[in-house]
């Protein structure tokens, strides 16, 4: 069978290609389908119907209510847009806009500290030493403590007559609500986040190439020259992958100001801490109006921050994978020869 | 001059050192030292004691069970989220297909979603359907975040595969599935391995969606459990006992980063993800 088969095999492919090549297309389409499908389906029931439904419910208020004939109906009614204006009016709006200052405050603060403190520990990295491994494994112990656990630690540290006052010789109140609680926040969370943009921005590091830097300074170019004519323009789309990444964390943060310093302390509340605090007060109208408030401005600050700075997410990630695997063929070939 | 300038790198590395851990030395000293030595702020203890560690398991706290319940979330959410996610890496990866870059743009979008937009409704349906307080309504909503973590990971795994092994299998009279199921998977084991503990590390440390969902203590997790350990007397808070179960629940972790260390930076460049 085989036999008789294989000669037909072996010439049919001038002929059949283009017949074949379509139905190969159809036939990928439909396995990537197939494949594609359990993941789109969980994340349309797990993100997708939770979106939809907290925006509709975001127009509905519960409780009890009058009717047309002043009879009480109980259960959910529909508002329209009164849960969105109710956060823009009185003094709810205060808390509404002290929250959304705090958000703002604690996005721009901790990331800018963190990429600072990023890359110049990458680049303290990226000195070749035989400490490296040490360093490197090092940097990774914040990242793996869970944020929970992260802000009892620095509450403790924080405390009254706890280690920062002895370091700092001072009496400052950090867990105490006030301008010291914004604080002690920011670098919890500059503590635990800056060693991982600094893995991200060492790993750029080691993919440029040394004999840039050879013929930058044959040609006389100082370390800051080639710091910031080499190094940070190479560097900069990982980079501001990184950074995007962290902005968009940082917007809906609340493990960690909630354990150090509290839930419904004004100088730290942060949107998704007050949208939490209607929901778990089984205002979920309300809650839902936060959430969605909160969306936008994610999806506000997501869009213009790639619209601006081009961040090229899906690009750079499959330049990176290229990169690394030609390397790797690179490597493989000069052991081969 | 130039003793000074040799010396500036190992300043540089005892710096990045000292700041990544002298807080989580700060931690696990003040749970050695003695209950009553607790606000002594000396930088080793005079006394060690195991007191705080055997307080973590006293009768009140349940920081057992609560350490089973992280075991049990975490490790369904990755385990779902690894068998989900690997066939859709994989065609992400491998084959082409209109709509592949918007079908990736979209998973990685859902990242965008913050997870209290997720939480309020989900909370809402699962107090109807009963299912506060269960297993299910913490796994469910973190694949909302890890389903999208790992297929990110994984694909970038993938990527680096080499493909023209698959093809040969194929030449050699293998399936699709067969080349996929005896080249693909042993070759691609490393990647899944580094993304499963980057997607459990994720899911141990989730806290919104474990404390909003329950209410009993029985079924919290053991990151809502501390932040819930009250005192002898209820009004302090007991930080040793806390610090204490923060080592148990971190140590583990840390172990497991240290031991998988370049997988753990590997994947965590290559995804550019939390």
């Amino acid at each position: 069978m085989t036999a008789i088969e294989t000669p037909s095999a072996a010439g049919a492919p001038a002929a059949d290609a283009p017949r074949r090549r379509g139905r190969d297309a159809q036939g990928t389409r439909r396995l990537a389908a197939l494949l594609l499908s359990p993941t789109l389906l969980v994340l349309a029931l797990v993100i997708g119907y939770p979106v939809l439904a907290g925006f509709r419910e975001s127009l509905y208020a519960r409780g009890e209510g009058l009717d047309a004939q002043g009879f009480v109906v109980e259960g959910d009614r529909f508002v329209g847009l009164d849960n969105y204006t109710a956060i823009f009016r009185g003094d709810r709006a205060d808390a509404f806009w002290n929250a959304f200052s705090n958000t703002t405050f604690f996005t721009l603060t901790t990331v800018v500290l963190e990429t600072l403190i990023g890359v110049a520990m990458a680049l303290i990295m990226h000195q070749a030493f035989r400490g490296r491994a040490i360093v490197r494994a090092g940097i990774l112990v914040p990242w793996a403590i869970p944020t929970a656990i992260s802000g009892l630690l620095w509450r403790w540290i924080f405390q009254a007559d706890g280690a920062a006052n002895a370091v700092l010789r001072q009496q400052i109140l950090w867990t105490a609500d006030g301008f010291p609680a914004k604080m002690a926040v920011v670098v919890a969370e500059v503590w635990k986040t800056s060693p991982f943009i600094g893995l991200l921005v060492l790993a750029g590091l080691q993919m440029i190439p040394r004999d840039v830097y050879e013929a930058a300074r044959v040609d006389g170019a100082g370390p800051v020259q080639q710091f910031f004519r080499i190094t940070l323009p190479l560097v900069k789309p990982a980079l501001l992958v990184a950074v995007l990444f962290r902005m968009l964390d940082v917007l809906r943060m609340f493990d960690l100001p909630a354990v150090l310093i509290g839930v419904n302390q004004k100088s730290v509340e942060t949107l998704t801490m007050i949208a939490w605090f209607e929901a778990s007060n089984l205002r979920y109208g309300s809650a839902a109006a936060y959430a969605t408030v909160l969306f936008l401005y994610i999806a506000l600050i997501a869009y213009l921050f790639v619209k601006l700075l081009g961040a090229d997410i899906i690009g750079e990630a499959r330049r990176r994978s290229s990169r690394q695997s030609s390397r790797r063929s690179r490597r493989a070939r000069k052991k081969a020869a | 001059m130039t003793r000074t300038k040799r010396l500036l790198p190992y300043l540089g590395f005892a710096a990045v050192t000292v700041y990544c851990l002298a807080p989580f030395y700060w931690m696990a000293i003040s749970a050695f030292r003695r209950p009553q030595d607790q606000f002594d702020n000396s930088i080793v203890p005079a006394r060690w004691s195991l007191e705080n560690f055997s307080a973590v398991f006293s009768g009140g706290n349940g920081f057992g069970r609560a350490l089973l319940n992280s075991l049990i979330v975490a490790g369904g959410t990755t385990a779902l989220t690894l068998l989900i996610g690997t066939f859709t890496a994989y065609a992400l990866a491998r084959l082409d297909f209109r709509g592949k870059n918007a079908v990736l743009g979209l998973i990685i979008a859902t990242t965008m979603f913050p997870g209290i937009s997720q939480l309020v409704p989900l909370l809402k349906l699962f107090t109807d359907i009963g299912w506060i307080n269960t297993y299910q309504a913490m796994v469910l909503p973190s694949l909302g975040f890890a389903l999208p973590l790992s297929v990110w990971l994984l694909t970038a795994f993938f990527r680096q595969l080499p493909f023209e092994l698959e093809q040969a299998a194929m030449v050699d009279g293998c399936t699709r599935g067969q080349a996929f199921r005896k080249i693909i998977v042993p070759l691609a084991a490393p990647g899944v391995f580094t993304t499963a503990i980057l997607t459990f590390i994720a899911a141990w440390n989730e806290f919104l969606i474990a404390l909003s969902m329950v209410n009993k203590k029985e079924m919290q997790t053991a990151t809502v459990a501390i932040s819930k350990f009250t005192g002898v007397s209820g009004f302090d808070q007991p930080f040793g006992t806390q610090m204490a179960a923060g080592v148990i629940v971190t140590v583990p972790l840390i172990v497991v980063v240290l031991v998988f260390q370049r997988r753990i930076v590997a994947g965590l460049t290559a995804g550019g993800v939390k």
